[in-house]
């Protein structure tokens, strides 16, 4: 990661995990111009759990595939961890998310190919002092599905399974975009559960997508997009319990 | 104005151009082999049914010692002969200048007006022969043109013992010399070998003491009439006459040898195309299948627009159409042209007056539908499949696709292999079908340089075989008449010659019961190191034992003689008498059919002093030109041949068209490899894309995942290569058993280089298709492919 260390960011709070400045991103479409992002300044402390609101549109993927570094913003920054990511190279972006960022799908993207535990251990072997696959499958309540397959598996256990694969690594950032969304209530509650549980536990750093409002409950903070931009962000003093959820 | 649905066609066609283009390649390459040979076979045999037919070719031929010209009528009278054509047929050598051996000749008997009622010449140069001039005669024109005789030319014949001159005033062909053999059939004898000479008979029967007589005959039989029945009575009515049995026109020797090769021909045209065909029609069932599942979600939204699911199923029978027709267009227009040319290539071969190369229709029409069947099995087939779920479901990703452990985990063996690598492992015995199929499809490629290269490998053995195992003279010498063997003795004297052998060498036929050949019957000293018996299977000279004759042990199966039996041998030259002789042993030889006694054993049969036909000099290096110098000058020697030059000329006659072959079927091969691999990674690349974005948002390196598709196409490369050798080594062996067994028996002996070529040549292309690949996984689009649904 040293090559993300390029310059010191101005004055970023020393718990600010992932920083945007300014952060805007145009998508040309022909001779079309679609603005996604308009100018984003957004703080992720560590360990925080931050909820992302927004119609669809709103440019809520976006900004997290530049976090995630899936993507490259038009204009403004990205500093993580005080080093530059805007203008790392593809190389580096690879390293970035593989040490450092976990992602979860709205549709799983599981390998069909490999049981719960191996596509796991995909991950697990990879990088330096994972958890053990069996250890993190355990921790979002698959101890027993180990060794199914995802045709083997529910919906809302796929999404564990790849809840568990974004964690395994330790990563210092949680991404989820929609992990509910292809999801009923109930099972959805199930996955919101899991993703808590890792926050919580392990301290990871989390920002999870939804268009459903009610979950926003159950974060530290909201941020609400709108038409690529900031429009409302909201502190909770206390999180809500999953269970309370209702949507 | 071009409807939505066709404009959606062309937009996938657009974007899978790399796709199209290889399949209708592969699809080419099916309908070309198919139009090429295919057409030469009907082509062929229609002009060979159209030169049989005007040229009045026999349809009963028999030989006999002679008979009064009286006996014709009763030949006539044989129920089912509706004509009988009485000739001399005898055999004479030409001792030209430069042959080591004379070539041997047949001379035919033409009537006075120069135009039998059967088997007729066609005149491709010069005029007919006068009436009455013993003289004047027409040449086989692929003799003539071989030895560069034109009319006017005069060529020595030695007929009956005695030494003339005739003139040729024409080069013909006849169908009864189609293939230039004389009857009986003599192998080993080429058309560099053996001539015809058509002479007037009135005019040459007085140096035969056929006056008055014939002893050979050729018969027209009537519509219905039983061929077998004719035949007995045939030998029936000629038996007091020493006739030889008589052959239908499938034993004649010219059409055998035909017909052998058509049936070769047609062999070839059959299995060939078919290995094409189906390779084609598996890989564009496999991509259109692949690809008409990919369009799950727009098959399901145009039936929830309204769409039937036959105007779907027509829409993606339209993308198998364009593909098939690209194809068909391209292979049906080299097929056309290789056709045309190979037709060209045997009609110069048999020198039919007329030849015309004709398409039709049928072969291409035929072609066309096999491949277009196949293509449009695969597409309909999944597009069927769609259709029959509802739209609202067909919209839905599909499930995961349904994975078990593998064989060795389930067997309980140990986990060894990372899990990118179980990805490639469960996905190959998932599709065992397929990966089956692919991996039959890579070795085609192998199997077809293979047979591609043995052509190469084959001569390269028969001139190792014949060259440095069999004659290994340096040169050889042939003499006007045969020589005392003391000759010998004063070669020895020449500078630079290291060692000289005699050989006595002379025309014979073999007869044992009804069967015969004419072979060449060579005697050979027992030190004998110049020229050796070699045996095909272990290599080594075999030496001859005394007391009998050793024949190739092909030609001990044609007439059925077997070490003790004792065969008939009438000696064609001098004073051409039969002896009783045994046989002493068989050899397994490389090339034709031939029959060796020892040299004294051959100089006492033929009643003469120890003499030799023809002197083997091995000279040492730089002293060739010298010696041929000397020996040219001494009035005795016929001839001298550098077997270097032999070899050269060998060389430069086969090696233009082996080339020719094996460039054709290399990039046929290599248009198979390139085929199945690149749509194989296509297909996997399109199946797997999901999986391996999302390997690269979990942190895999463009490295790591090229290795887990690429890693899949490997090993079925890997697997190919063994299944490629071995049907590569099946199909030369299916290749060598159609070679006419009398003329080359070759062993299936592939070298190592072939087999690393075939391998080499398929590893490359499909190294190259890899990267093209591995260009697109480059560029993989991570958002797009997570946020597109399967």
């Amino acid at each position: 990661m040293t090559a993300l260390l390029r310059d010191t960011p101005p004055a970023a709070p020393p718990e600010a995990v992932l920083r945007t400045v300014g952060l805007t991103k145009i998508y040309r479409m022909g001779e079309l111009e679609v603005p996604a992002l308009r100018g984003v300044d957004l703080d992720l402390r560590a360990g925080e759990f931050l909820v992302l609101l927004g119609p669809s549109g709103s440019g809520k993927s976006t900004l997290l595939n530049i976090l995630g570094g899936l993507d490259v913003p038009t204009a403004g920054r990205v500093y993580y961890r005080g080093g530059e990511l805007t203008g790392a190279s593809e190389a580096e972006l690879t390293r970035y998310r593989r040490y450092h960022v976990g992602f979860v799908f709205q549709f799983y993207n599981l390998i069909p190919s490999l049981t719960a535990r191996e596509n796991v251990a995909l991950v697990t072997e990879i990088v330096p002092r994972p958890f053990a696959p069996e250890e993190v499958l355990g921790l979002v309540g698959l101890g027993d599905r180990l060794d199914h397959f995802p045709a083997q598996l529910s919906g809302g256990e796929q999404q564990r399974v790849a809840i568990a694969r974004a964690v395994a690594k330790r990563p210092d950032i949680l991404l989820c975009d929609e992990p509910t969304g292809a999801l009923d209530c109930e099972t959805g509650k199930l996955v919101l559960m899991a993703i808590e549980t890792v926050n919580r536990e392990l301290g990871t750093t989390t920002a999870v997508i939804t268009h459903n409002v009610p979950i926003a409950a159950m974060g530290d903070r909201v941020v609400t997009l709108g038409d690529g931009r900031i429009v409302r962000e909201e502190r909770h003093r206390t999180r809500a319990a999953v269970e309370t959820l209702q949507w | 104005m071009v409807k939505a649905l066709d404009r959606k066609l062309l937009r996938d066609l657009a974007q899978l151009a790399g796709q199209v283009i290889t399949i209708a390649l592969v699809v080419a390459c099916g309908i070309a082999s198919y139009v090429t040979l295919q057409s030469t076979w009907v082509s062929l045999g229609r002009s060979l049914e159209e030169y049989y037919l005007d040229y009045r070719f026999g349809e009963v031929f028999v030989h006999l010692k002679r008979a009064p010209e009286e006996v014709r009528r009763q030949l006539e009278e044989i129920p089912g002969v509706a004509l009988a054509y009485t000739r001399v047929v005898e055999g004479v050598t030409l001792p030209l200048t430069g042959q080591p051996q004379p070539p041997l000749a047949q001379v035919v008997t033409l009537p006075g007006d120069g135009e039998p009622p059967l088997a007729r010449i066609s005149l491709e140069a010069g005029r007919a022969v006068e009436p009455g001039r013993a003289d004047e005669a027409i040449l086989l024109a692929k003799f003539g043109e071989r030895h560069g005789i034109a009319p006017g030319d005069t060529l020595p014949v030695v007929l009956n013992q005695e030494r003339r001159r005739l003139v040729i005033v024409g080069l013909g062909t006849s169908p009864e010399f189609i293939y230039p053999i004389p009857a009986g059939g003599a192998a080993g004898v080429d058309d560099e070998r053996f001539a015809v000479l058509w002479m007037d008979r009135e005019a040459i029967a007085p140096a035969f003491q056929m006056e008055g007589a014939f002893n050979d005959a050729v018969l027209r039989l009537q519509p219905g009439a039983s061929e077998a029945a004719v035949l007995r009575e045939v030998d029936r009515v000629l038996d007091p006459y020493g006739g030889f049995s008589a052959i239908g026109r499938a034993r004649q020797a010219s059409h055998d040898v035909l017909d052998d090769e058509m049936e070769q021909l047609r062999t070839f045209a059959t299995v060939v195309p078919l290995i094409f065909l189906a390779v084609s029609a598996f890989l564009v069932n496999v991509v259109l299948a692949r690809l008409v599942q990919l369009q799950r979600p727009e098959i399901a939204a145009l039936k929830a627009l309204g769409y039937h699911d036959a105007e779907v199923g027509l829409h993606y029978l339209k993308l198998v159409t364009v593909v098939v027709l690209l194809g068909a267009l391209l292979g049906v227009a080299v097929g056309r042209w290789l056709g045309a040319g190979l037709t060209g290539v045997y009609a110069d071969i048999f020198r039919f007056p007329v030849f015309d190369y004709r398409l039709g229709l049928r072969v291409p029409l035929v072609a066309v539908l096999l491949s277009f069947g196949a293509a449009a099995a695969g597409a309909v087939g999944t597009v069927r499949r769609i259709a029959r779920l509802p739209p609202a479901e067909a919209m839905r990703p599909p499930a995961p696709g349904i994975y078990r452990p593998l064989l060795t985990e389930r067997l309980g063996l140990p986990r060894l292999i990372p899990p990118a690598w179980r990805m490639v492992a469960r996905e190959l015995e998932r599709r065992p079908m397929r990966t089956l199929l692919s991996v039959l499809g890579i070795a085609t490629g192998i199997a077809t340089l293979i047979v591609g290269q043995f052509s190469g490998d084959a001569f390269e053995y028969l001139i190792d075989v014949q060259f440095s195992r069999v004659n290994r003279e340096t040169l050889s010498v042939a003499f006007h008449d045969p020589v005392p063997q003391r000759a010998v003795a004063s070669l020895a004297q020449l500078p630079e010659v290291r060692r000289v052998e005699g050989v006595r060498a002379a025309t014979v036929r073999i007869e044992h019961g009804h069967r015969y050949r004419e072979v060449p019957l060579i005697g050979l000293a027992d030190e004998s190191e110049l020229q050796r018996v070699v045996s095909r299977n272990t290599l080594q000279p075999v030496p001859l034992p005394p007391g009998g004759l050793v024949l190739t042990r092909t030609l001990g199966e044609i007439l059925g003689l077997e070490p003790g039996d004792t065969a008939v041998v009438k000696v064609l030259e001098g004073a051409r008498e039969t002896h009783r002789v045994t046989v002493a042993g068989l050899v397994d030889e490389l090339i034709g059919l031939q029959a060796y006694l020892r040299l004294e054993e051959l100089n006492r049969l033929l009643r003469e002093t120890p003499t030799i036909s023809m002197a083997l000099l091995a000279v040492d290096h730089g002293g060739e030109a010298e010696v041929i110098r000397r020996l040219e000058e001494m009035p005795l020697v016929a001839s001298v041949t550098r077997r270097e030059e032999v070899i050269r000329r060998l060389r430069q006659q086969s090696g233009e068209s082996m080339a020719v072959v094996t460039l054709v079927l290399t990039v046929f091969a290599v248009t198979i490899a390139v085929g199945v691999v690149y749509n194989n990674a296509r297909v996997a690349l399109s199946l797997r894309g999901r999986d391996l974005a999302s390997l690269r948002v979990l942190g895999f390196t463009r490295a790591e995942i090229s290795r887990i598709l690429l890693g899949e196409l490997g090993l079925q490369v890997l697997l190919a290569i063994p299944v490629g050798l071995l049907l590569g080594t099946w199909l030369t062996a299916w290749v060598v058993s159609t070679i006419h067994p009398e003329r080359y028996r070759f062993p299936v002996e592939l070298s190592p280089r072939t087999y690393a070529f075939a391998v080499l040549v398929v590893l490359i292309s499909s190294a190259v298709t890899a990267l093209l690949v591995r260009h697109r996984l480059d560029h993989l689009d991570l958002v797009a492919v997570l946020k597109t649904r399967e």
